[in-house]
């Protein structure tokens, strides 16, 4: 057609093609077009990403598939403004009704969340984590913290330190409990001494 | 003869009957059209012959126009005479994302100021997506003296002060509804503005303002207000307070919440459940902000007869959602955050049989490190328990096509589909291959689609199949899909009732862009953002359409032959002259465009107002 010429397709062609595909994927040349392209490195990212996950998927530890979006694009996902804020904020309170920390354990590649409200007890919490992470926590004592097991938890307090799970009461712990960090094998019983 | 010149000459008065004899006088004509609600209906009717075409104009009290652009406010008073209830869509969908400029337009001022001079009776307002300045509310509210209802709709550019102004003037206010606006919420006693003995007010919903509002005057209000059927407040109402209210009300209808987290004496709980059990007329429920979970069963004796229960904004647990669905057996819609998880939705399969309508929003959409909320089993399982379900909105982290076939093939009457996988281009997590086929099976089986966002690693294929079956669609989202520009056309070349076509981050280019000139102008409008659409295209495409508006906003330093947001729109008012410097308006007229463009053809019957 007459105006493929007049437009110079060719200079300004952009394309997106899969692994393997006939034509070669070209990156975009102008630096300030990359802040909003980010889709290509994500796509290509998270098809990277999704080989692993699916042999993982295979193992059955299906909770470990999605591959994490490496950066953030604007207006996705398709949210508006106004739920968005809401939650942001409704986070930011942590006192309320809903108390989600971040659990991570020493070696998974992924991080959990929980809402601690939902526990009433350091048992039950302990057993929680145990499930999810399908590891042994073991007894914990106060002289001698966590025996019968590799791994400790502990958590980030308030003032930022690090403290073994179990020394105060629960209530208090809940309050001033940020995250939560499963630390494996002596790491967790330096804490006691 | 002009239909026009003759009404100019006339107004207000009736027009003569036509030479024509008729089997009708006008007066007949206009009664019997005056009955029919439906604008489709409306626009039917008014294409059979000039007779009709007038009275129809004249009977019409309701407007919707679902682009303000795509008609100028003069245009509607001059066809339609005796409007009460305006309905106007403003910005594209996609500024609700972010992606459209601040000041890009859509302001209501404009239309107030015609409307003004040619509907003082106006009474009814609706506006979604539209630009609204404090001042024209004040604007409103002093120049409609029968001004009824207001309702607010994702938009912006107003604080409080205007809500205020309203309420200090509109004497026969029936409704007040603000919903999910980018208000300015400075706080004030714009409530307590409404006057002391005022008492027609029958929707109020300012359940998504943040600040306080003044709880004596809402106390006083709403027990003087017998015809109250709607009650949306915001969370900063406790439960103790809603209680109060709620004494005054047993007839509403829908009930907001406010937060459920206050502490409770044995004694409040007791009271507040018995307050509950007196809401026998409520269908819908919301709000249920930072719920506490041992206080929700005082919710349970209200919902016997829900319908339509939103809990997008209540983190609740799936065992809680569970508990909560056993006492609503006639859930129609229900709204939950994925918070629920599948073992919730497991709970809405096994306990919602009636529902027609599901959205699972996220809670935690933009924390990479999560990994919960729902997947492809959650939605599986609400298929198999919900075989009515015709509406579903679903963010997610994983998806399969084995999944996807498995849900329409349990429940083929989608009549609205949006999936939003949420990391951008990803694959079935099982086969690791495109998502195609998912939508394949949806629109090859749902032959009722009239809406379908799709999502994850689609290629061609995805577009081909929807070009192919999709018969009945009308609005379709595209993101981060697609290989070529063979997609789009084959979407352009298929979907024969195709209204809205949004599209962003997509390898579609100029070729996919004009194979779709002829269709443009039977479509309400088409975005493009982040694609491969040149400058040049879009020059092209305006010089062949000169019906269409092509408006190309430029990012900040992007390079000069890019066009980055494309928004194509079908008009009869020409390109609008109110657009920011950022927003482009590509147009073969100059400046002062010559009436060419500005007459619909030679065709006076066409109306672009319903699309």
């Amino acid at each position: 057609m007459a105006y493929e010429g007049d437009l110079n397709l060719k200079a300004t062609e952009l394309r997106l093609g899969l692994p393997g595909s006939d034509e070669p994927r070209k990156k975009s040349t102008p630096s300030v077009r990359s802040n909003k392209r980010a889709s290509p490195e994500i796509s290509e990212e998270s098809r990277t990403r999704s080989n692993s996950s699916a042999s993982i998927a295979e193992n059955g530890d299906r909770d470990i598939c999605a591959p994490p979006a490496k950066a953030q694009v604007v207006g996705w996902p398709p949210i508006r403004s106004y739920r968005k804020n809401c939650f942001q904020t409704q986070q930011n309170e942590a006192e309320g009704t809903c108390m989600y920390v971040k659990v991570s354990v020493d070696g998974a590649p992924y991080l959990r969340k929980i809402d601690l409200k939902v526990y009433k007890s350091y048992p039950e919490l302990l057993k929680a984590l145990e499930n999810m992470f399908k590891l042994t926590i073991g007894e914990y004592s106060e002289r001698e913290g966590y025996n019968g097991s590799n791994y400790s938890p502990t958590y980030e307090d308030k003032d930022g330190d690090w403290m073994l799970v179990g020394d105060v009461p629960w209530e208090m712990f809940i309050y001033s409990c940020k995250r939560l960090r499963i630390v494996r094998g002596s790491e967790g019983r330096g804490l006691r001494h | 003869m002009d239909p026009y010149s003759k009404r100019k000459k006339e107004l207000p008065e009736r027009p003569p009957e036509s030479t024509r004899p008729s089997p009708f006088p006008d007066e007949v004509l206009e009664l019997v059209l005056g009955l029919l609600k439906s604008n489709k209906d409306r626009s039917s009717v008014s294409l059979v012959c000039k007779d009709w075409y007038n009275a129809e104009s004249w009977s019409r009290t309701h407007v919707f126009i679902g682009n303000c652009y795509s008609v100028s406010p003069e245009i509607v008073a001059r066809r339609f005479p005796k409007i009460r209830s305006v309905t106007l869509k403003g910005k594209p969908r996609f500024s609700d994302f972010n992606l459209v400029p601040r000041n890009w337009g859509a302001d209501i001022q404009s239309w107030l100021v015609v409307f003004a001079s040619k509907y003082p009776f106006l009474e009814e307002l609706r506006l979604k997506r539209m630009t609204v300045t404090d001042e024209s509310l004040e604007f409103l509210a002093l120049n409609f003296p029968n001004f009824k209802a207001l309702s607010l709709l994702s938009c912006d550019g107003f604080s409080t002060d205007g809500l205020a102004a309203i309420a200090t003037h509109c004497k026969n206010l029936t409704e007040l509804d603000i919903q999910e606006n980018g208000i300015d919420d400075k706080s004030g006693n714009w409530l307590g503005c409404l006057p002391e003995n005022f008492s027609s007010l029958e929707v109020l919903n300012f359940a998504n303002l943040n600040s306080d509002v003044n709880f004596d005057a809402l106390e006083r209000l709403v027990s003087r207000c017998k015809s109250l059927k709607v009650l949306k407040v915001n969370k900063n109402i406790s439960l103790e307070q809603l209680q109060r209210l709620l004494v005054c009300t047993p007839q509403l209808t829908e009930l907001g919440t406010g937060s459920i987290s206050q502490e409770l004496t044995e004694r409040q709980y007791t009271e507040l459940e018995n307050t509950f059990k007196h809401c026998k007329n409520l269908d819908t429920l919301s709000g249920l902000w930072e719920v506490m979970t041992p206080y929700l069963p005082v919710l349970y004796p209200a919902c016997t007869n829900l319908t339509f229960l939103n809990l997008s904004y209540a983190a609740l647990q799936g065992l809680e959602l569970a508990n909560l669905l056993r006492h609503c057996p006639q859930l129609r819609r229900l709204w939950v955050l994925d918070t629920v998880e599948d073992k919730g939705l497991e709970a809405v399969g096994s306990n919602c049989p009636l529902l027609e309508e599901l959205r699972v929003f996220p809670a935690d959409p933009f924390d990479e490190e999560i990994v919960h909320g729902v997947t492809e089993a959650g939605f599986v399982a609400v298929s198999y328990g919900c075989r009515r379900l015709h509406y579903v909105l679903y963010f997610c982290r994983q998806m399969t096509n084995a999944a996807v076939a498995t849900i329409v093939q349990n429940c083929p009457n989608f009549t609205h589909f949006r999936l939003c996988i949420m990391n951008p281009g990803q694959p079935d997590y099982m086969t690791n291959e495109p998502m195609d086929e998912a939508f394949g099976a949806v629109v090859k089986t749902c032959s009722k689609l009239q809406r379908l966002s799709v999502s994850g690693l689609l290629t061609d294929l995805t577009f081909e199949y929807v070009g192919r079956y999709a018969k009945n669609l009308e609005t379709l989202s595209v993101a981060f899909a697609g290989t070529s520009d063979w997609g789009m056309q084959c979407v352009l070349g298929g979907c024969t009732k195709l209204r809205k076509l949004e599209i962003r981050d997509c390898p579609f280019g100029n070729a996919a862009l004009l194979s779709g000139l002829e269709k443009y102008e039977s479509m309400r409008s088409l975005w493009m953002s982040s694609c491969n659409v040149t400058m040049n295209g879009c020059r092209l495409l305006a010089r062949e359409m000169p019906r269409l508006n092509v408006e190309v906003m430029k990012e900040e330093g992007s390079d000069d032959s890019q066009a980055d947001k494309v928004y194509v729109y079908r008009s009869v008012a020409g390109p609008r002259r109110d657009a920011p410097p950022s927003v482009l308006t590509l147009s073969v007229f100059t400046e002062g465009t010559s009436p060419k463009c500005r007459r619909w053809g030679c065709n006076p019957y066409f109306c672009d107002m319903d699309g």
